[in-house]
């Protein structure tokens, strides 16, 4: 099993709600808490699994916004668990997950350092390394319905930009969906392998502006008046 | 890369360390150097002074130090695990070598085994030089760093400083300085040449960019938001920035004080002036400008997690 997210950048919609969602969850789950520094200061910082980035991609009028919704890729090749010298990283052989032993770890920062995609985020309070756990602590429990064996990001995302499954399985719903969307890996030079996709914004017809009419003198004056007169 | 002390003090101060070690040992089975009790104390511990501060001062930036002895396991995959498991096995071979060479000097005799030793606990003190350049130069997430330049430069770097201290010593005990300093002159031109190389070659821009990082690789790509509004984690590990001018001014340290303050004193030395006065600025020199070379090492040093927060390449 190869085990990861599919995130799809045509319908993110930047809410932030997996990040708070994850947050939620997992602060109390295998590696919780997920400490917050200053929470009702002036300059709220702490540690989150997910991290949501929004950019501008091309030149306006052709631009286009595009909310980035990162977290841990779960790579192939894992270099933060190889430089790891303590063996507290780990990827799991079963299902890929790379996960952290938070009784191992004893923070010196190297693997955060090896990972191009900045999954991991040093706790300064318990000294340790933490990352997304892709939600191992729900995905397997078997006390819960099937649908809530997800993690918490894919069941919260309101818009279905986020989706989970096994991409070494052909026909399950993530290796479609990047088959049929051309979904892609990030930083795909650096040769880790990332296991997680991302779909790109679907190609839209183009919204014509030839037929926009030119201005008309009273709208040119209007204009000009709005500029010159100081309010 | 933020700069953290505790790192340059460890890579600086245990390079030397090792340096002095592996020049001691050398010049006691190559023959060139005159030892006595005096030289052998005062290098030997001077040596595994400078080592143990390092080691010591490198465990400071852990987050939960409680943990460091599980830091030798992973010998197999990681450079950091190797450098320590190198550093551990150094200390009692050269123990026994610095003892050897104590018990040879009491004897008036030259012994083979005594060198076997020095040549086993010089090639450990090598290889540990060689794991602290390789835990940065395996990154591959930092172009400034994923080099043969970076352990070249650590290697070149800490016999260099440790050849201008083992002038020091010798000096300072009344020993002749003049084929230690010619040594430490043929290192010091050396390691200055190969940090002018890594200098020059810095400035070409490769790797990843902003486009290959988001994927949209056929158009400007430009941050809009980070998402956060006061620093984090990243921010404050990866986002460090110090203003041109300082670096500019940074680099030339590392060439005047690091390489030719040194090389000037060391020549003097070489001429003829047998002062121990210059032996002690020329060390005072160079670990100014080395230390203003690892402190550049890592201000320079742009991680890839740049490109997801606004800037264009690394």
């Amino acid at each position: 099993m190869k085990l990861g997210l599919v995130i799809d950048l045509d319908v993110c919609v930047g809410c932030h709600g997996c990040a708070v969602s994850c947050k939620q969850w997992n602060t109390s789950g295998t590696t919780g808490p997920l400490t917050d520094y200053r929470p009702y200061g002036e300059d709220p910082s702490g540690v989150w699994f997910n991290r949501i980035r929004s950019y501008e991609v091309g030149d306006y009028p052709h631009n286009k916004t595009i909310n980035f919704p990162m977290s841990c890729m779960h790579c192939e090749q894992a270099d933060c668990v190889d430089v790891c010298p303590t063996g507290a990283s780990y990827k799991r052989a079963e299902d890929g997950v790379v996960l952290v032993d938070q009784d191992k770890c004893m923070g010196c920062n190297y693997c955060s350092w090896a990972c191009p995609y900045g999954a991991r985020e040093l706790d300064r309070s318990s000294g340790t390394m933490k990352k997304c756990t892709l939600c191992i602590d729900r995905i397997y429990d078997e006390r819960l319905d099937e649908y809530d064996r997800q993690p918490s990001c894919v069941i919260t995302c309101p818009a279905h930009a986020r989706h989970f499954g096994d991409f070494d399985d052909p026909e399950s719903k993530v290796s479609k969906l990047v088959r049929e969307r051309g979904g892609y890996a990030l930083m795909p030079e650096l040769g880790y392998n990332p296991t997680n996709r991302y779909l790109p914004p679907r190609i839209t017809r183009p919204i014509p502006t030839e037929d926009v009419s030119k201005k008309s003198l009273i709208s040119s004056v209007k204009e000009w008046v709005n500029k010159a007169v100081a309010r | 890369m933020h700069p953290a002390f505790s790192v340059i003090f460890f890579t600086v101060a245990s390079g030397a360390g090792y340096g002095l070690f592996i020049l001691m040992a050398l010049g006691y089975i190559l023959g060139f150097v005159e030892f006595d009790k005096g030289v052998t104390l005062v290098g030997g511990l001077l040596s595994l002074a400078l080592i143990s501060a390092g080691l010591l001062s490198s465990t400071l930036h852990l987050a939960n130090p409680k943990n460091a002895w599980r830091a030798f396991f992973r010998f197999r995959t990681s450079w950091l695990a190797r450098e320590g498991v190198f550093a551990v096995l150094f200390y009692p071979v050269a123990l026994l070598f610095l003892l050897g060479l104590w018990v040879n000097l009491e004897a008036g005799v030259y012994n083979g085994f005594v060198a076997f030793i020095g040549v086993a606990a010089s090639l450990l003190a090598l290889a540990t030089l060689f794991s602290t350049g390789m835990i940065y130069g395996c990154l591959k997430t930092i172009r400034q760093w994923n080099t043969a330049l970076t352990p070249t430069n650590y290697l070149l770097l800490g016999l260099a400083t440790g050849g201008v201290l083992f002038v020091l010593v010798l000096a300072w005990n009344g020993k002749p300085t003049l084929v230690m300093a010619s040594l430490s002159l043929a290192l010091l031109t050396i390691a200055a040449i190969s940090k002018a190389i890594y200098y020059f070659w810095v400035r070409t821009v490769i790797g990843p960019t902003i486009n290959t990082a988001t994927g949209f690789t056929r158009a400007q790509v430009r941050l809009l938001d980070t998402g956060h509004t006061a620093g984090t984690f990243l921010t404050d590990e990866f986002a460090y920035f110090a203003p041109a001018k300082l670096l500019l001014a940074l680099r030339i340290t590392v060439f005047v004080a690091g390489f030719f303050i040194p090389l000037m004193l060391l020549g003097f030395m070489v001429l003829g002036a047998q002062a121990s006065g210059l032996a002690f600025l020329a060390m005072l020199s160079s670990f100014i400008g080395i230390g203003a070379e690892r402190w550049l090492f890592f201000a320079e040093a742009r991680h890839v997690i740049r490109l997801y927060h606004g800037a264009q390449h690394t």
